[in-house]
């Protein structure tokens, strides 16, 4: 698979008052053409300051290193205008607020209309009949009444459609969601996963998916990468992971969620390590059956300990202490 | 102890926007007349998604909020106009635990001064025995006891929730309503708080109102489902009827928009999309409330917009609210149809 995105060695930290806070620690992942990368974990695992280093969207206080190669371009390196080229045009975000994300006081039609006129020089009239276009693409019903209407007039669903579609005005390469589907109703994230399987197969965009929720990425991701503390956890194609994961972490994640027939769902004790003092050790060590005097005094490394899945672990596998 | 521990009969709760005093102005129908009962020690599940109502009816019971019109029983006493004062004893009887565990403890108080608050209201306890009884809580759910001295924002969004728990439990309700216990947890949290959740359940046998959008903590925790759309009931079943052979198409929709942490059985699985958004409270839907969106409103029309679909039991205590559903048991199947036109 030719690389879309190739991120190495990826390191994010914000000084701060209170001592450095390591968000995002050595991470490294290619994004394939075509591709749905989901990268899952928990709050404040680092999955969305990864996404907003790439683009600069970070606040000051930021301190980035490693390279993000995308096409001839390193993105951790690129001056602003390159960036702004980039931004919203051959890389774009969705995030999950459709509300705060939209801006009240214009109609949906020029904010969509916006997009193609800034990055594609459209004119005013060409600019509202593409957005009508671009409505329909993402499946909104009558869209010539719709693009005369404000954010607040709309339903939630419907905003994360609207969203959608100005991330789309440009015809991206890579679309980057944010917990996309995290604010909606089950029905209604339906129907946006739906269209998202939809725009990868129509336009053939790769897909970068954001989440916590381990559902949303059995349903859409090609390939799932899980993160905690920082880090890399562990990485593989979407069934091989769900199918056997390796990673403590990730099984304990898969045991937590409830279903029927099961006595007890599976605990993960303690909780999620402070980032102001990211262990030199395995991160996870504390909460892990597993973890013995190894993990607790080295970091692991990635290592493949099947074809395409790698994992930082020192004891991984499926017949762990904790199975 | 026989007999249901809260009767719930034709509860209404119309919330009035947007009017000057004794003017016209816009109804939401929030709640629009829901009936449903809970035995000693059984958990109902109370699912829908945003805006279906299920909150208000939680709220309704333990009388957070006054009740247009219907009747709430709780052990037998009519609790639905009780003035305050005549209510304070019965507050022993119902507790709730908030979605929220940031917002729904008082920061100013340590979390021993705010489990203990109950106990010290109802005059129960007092005292060395008010602390030793924190204490014992505090051990219930799963805390160290050195934590009834910090406050709040000293704990975790897990630690804080059991607080909210021990504080629920202190004066030994009969029944807990619990409204998105969870929902604001992160995932390897959760789990804990579930388990510990079944557990206290299992031994202190109080009964439970379990409100939530999510079908998969439903399916662990309650005895019971009732389904909820736009302020009614359209679906209440045993959790195994309502998971493996739901009839209502709005239950169906719901089961099959669900996702789980497989991709084999999220490919496998027959989708059923449902057209379009929640109708606005404010004007519901004439006759079926659900018509606007169920793709099988023309089989049943015009019945469908003339008339509301009564709430029928269709054998083995299974109740659904639908036209298309026959009182043998026999309903449309959304996923078929689904299939056969693919």
């Amino acid at each position: 698979m030719e690389a879309l995105l190739d991120v190495s060695d990826l390191s994010v930290r914000f000084d701060t008052d209170d001592g450095t806070v390591h968000a995002v620690d050595r991470l490294s992942f290619v994004l394939g053409e075509r591709e749905v990368l989901g990268i899952a974990g928990e709050s404040g695992c680092g999955k969305s300051v990864t996404m907003l280093s790439l683009l600069s969207l970070l606040p000051p206080t930021a301190v980035v290193s490693g390279t993000a190669h995308f096409g001839k371009i390193d993105l951790l390196a690129a001056p602003p205008s390159a960036l702004r080229e980039i931004r919203g045009r051959e890389i774009s975000f969705v995030f999950q607020e459709p509300m705060t994300s939209l801006n009240p006081a214009f109609t949906v039609g020029k904010q969509v209309g916006e997009v193609l006129r800034r990055h594609l020089g459209l004119s005013r009239d060409d600019a509202s009949r593409r957005a009508v276009e671009l409505l329909d693409l993402v499946r909104i019903p009558a869209p010539e009444r719709r693009v005369r209407e404000y954010p607040h007039q709309l339903s939630g669903g419907m905003r994360q459609r609207v969203m959608i579609a100005m991330a789309l005005a440009c015809d991206p390469k890579i679309l980057i969601a944010d917990e996309p589907t995290t604010a909606l109703d089950v029905t209604i994230q339906a129907g946006i996963l739906d269209l998202m399987r939809e725009i990868r197969e129509r336009l053939g965009t790769a897909i970068i998916l954001i989440t916590h929720n381990l559902g949303v990425v059995a349903d859409i991701a090609d390939r799932v990468l899980v993160m905690y503390a920082g880090r890399k956890a562990e990485e593989a194609p979407v069934d091989e992971l769900f199918r056997h994961p390796q990673h403590p972490y990730t099984m304990g994640l898969l045991g937590a969620f409830p279903r029927r027939g099961v006595d007890r769902l599976q605990e993960i004790p303690g909780v999620v390590p402070s980032l102001r003092e990211l262990p030199q050790h395995c991160a996870f060590a504390p909460r892990c059956p597993r973890a013995d005097e190894l993990s607790r005094s080295e970091i692991p490394e990635l290592r493949r300990v099947r074809p395409d899945h790698w994992v930082a672990c020192f004891h991984p596998g499926m017949n762990g202490a904790s199975r | 102890m026989n007999g249901p521990v809260l009767e719930v009969e034709e509860l209404v709760k119309h919330f009035h926007v947007g009017s000057r005093v004794g003017g016209g102005g816009a109804v939401v129908h929030a709640v629009d007349g829901v009936s449903f009962t809970i035995g000693a020690g059984e958990v109902l599940g109370l699912v829908g998604e945003s805006g279906s109502g299920k909150t208000t009816v939680g709220n309704c019971i333990a009388r957070l909020v006054e009740p247009t019109s219907g009747r709430i029983r709780i052990r037998d006493v009519d609790v639905t106009h009780l003035t305050r004062r005549k209510m304070r004893p019965l507050r022993r009887e119902v507790h709730m635990v908030f979605q929220d565990p940031y917002s729904s403890l008082n920061p100013r108080m340590t979390c021993g001064q705010i489990v203990g608050e109950p106990l010290r209201l109802h005059r129960l306890a007092r005292g060395r025995e008010l602390d030793r009884r924190v204490v014992h809580l505090f051990e219930r759910v799963g805390l160290r006891p050195e934590l009834r001295h910090r406050y709040p924002h000293e704990l975790s969004g897990g630690q804080r929730q059991r607080v909210g728990l021990a504080r629920a439990l202190s004066v030994g309700p009969s029944l807990l309503i619990a409204d998105e216990p969870v929902s604001a947890l992160d995932v390897s949290v959760q789990a804990a708080i579930l388990n510990l959740l079944r557990d206290l359940q299992h031994d202190l046998g109080f009964s439970s109102l379990f409100i939530t959008h999510d079908l998969a903590t439903v399916e662990f925790l309650c005895d019971r489902v009732a389904v909820m759309y736009l302020g009614k009931i359209v679906e209440l079943a045993p959790t195994r009827e309502i998971f493996d052979s739901p009839k209502h198409p709005y239950t169906q929709a719901l089961l099959s928009a669900a996702v789980v942490p497989d991709p084999d059985a999220q490919r496998a699985r027959a989708r059923v999309v449902l057209e379009g958004d929640v109708p606005s409270p404010l004007a519901p839907p004439s006759g079926c409330r659900f018509r606007t969106r169920c793709p099988l409103a023309a089989q049943s029309a015009p019945r469908s917009v003339e008339e509301e679909p009564e709430l029928r039991d269709i054998g083995g205590a299974h109740l659904v609210a639908c036209h298309l559903a026959s009182v043998a048991g026999e309903a449309p199947v959304l996923a078929d149809l689904a299939v056969e036109s693919a």
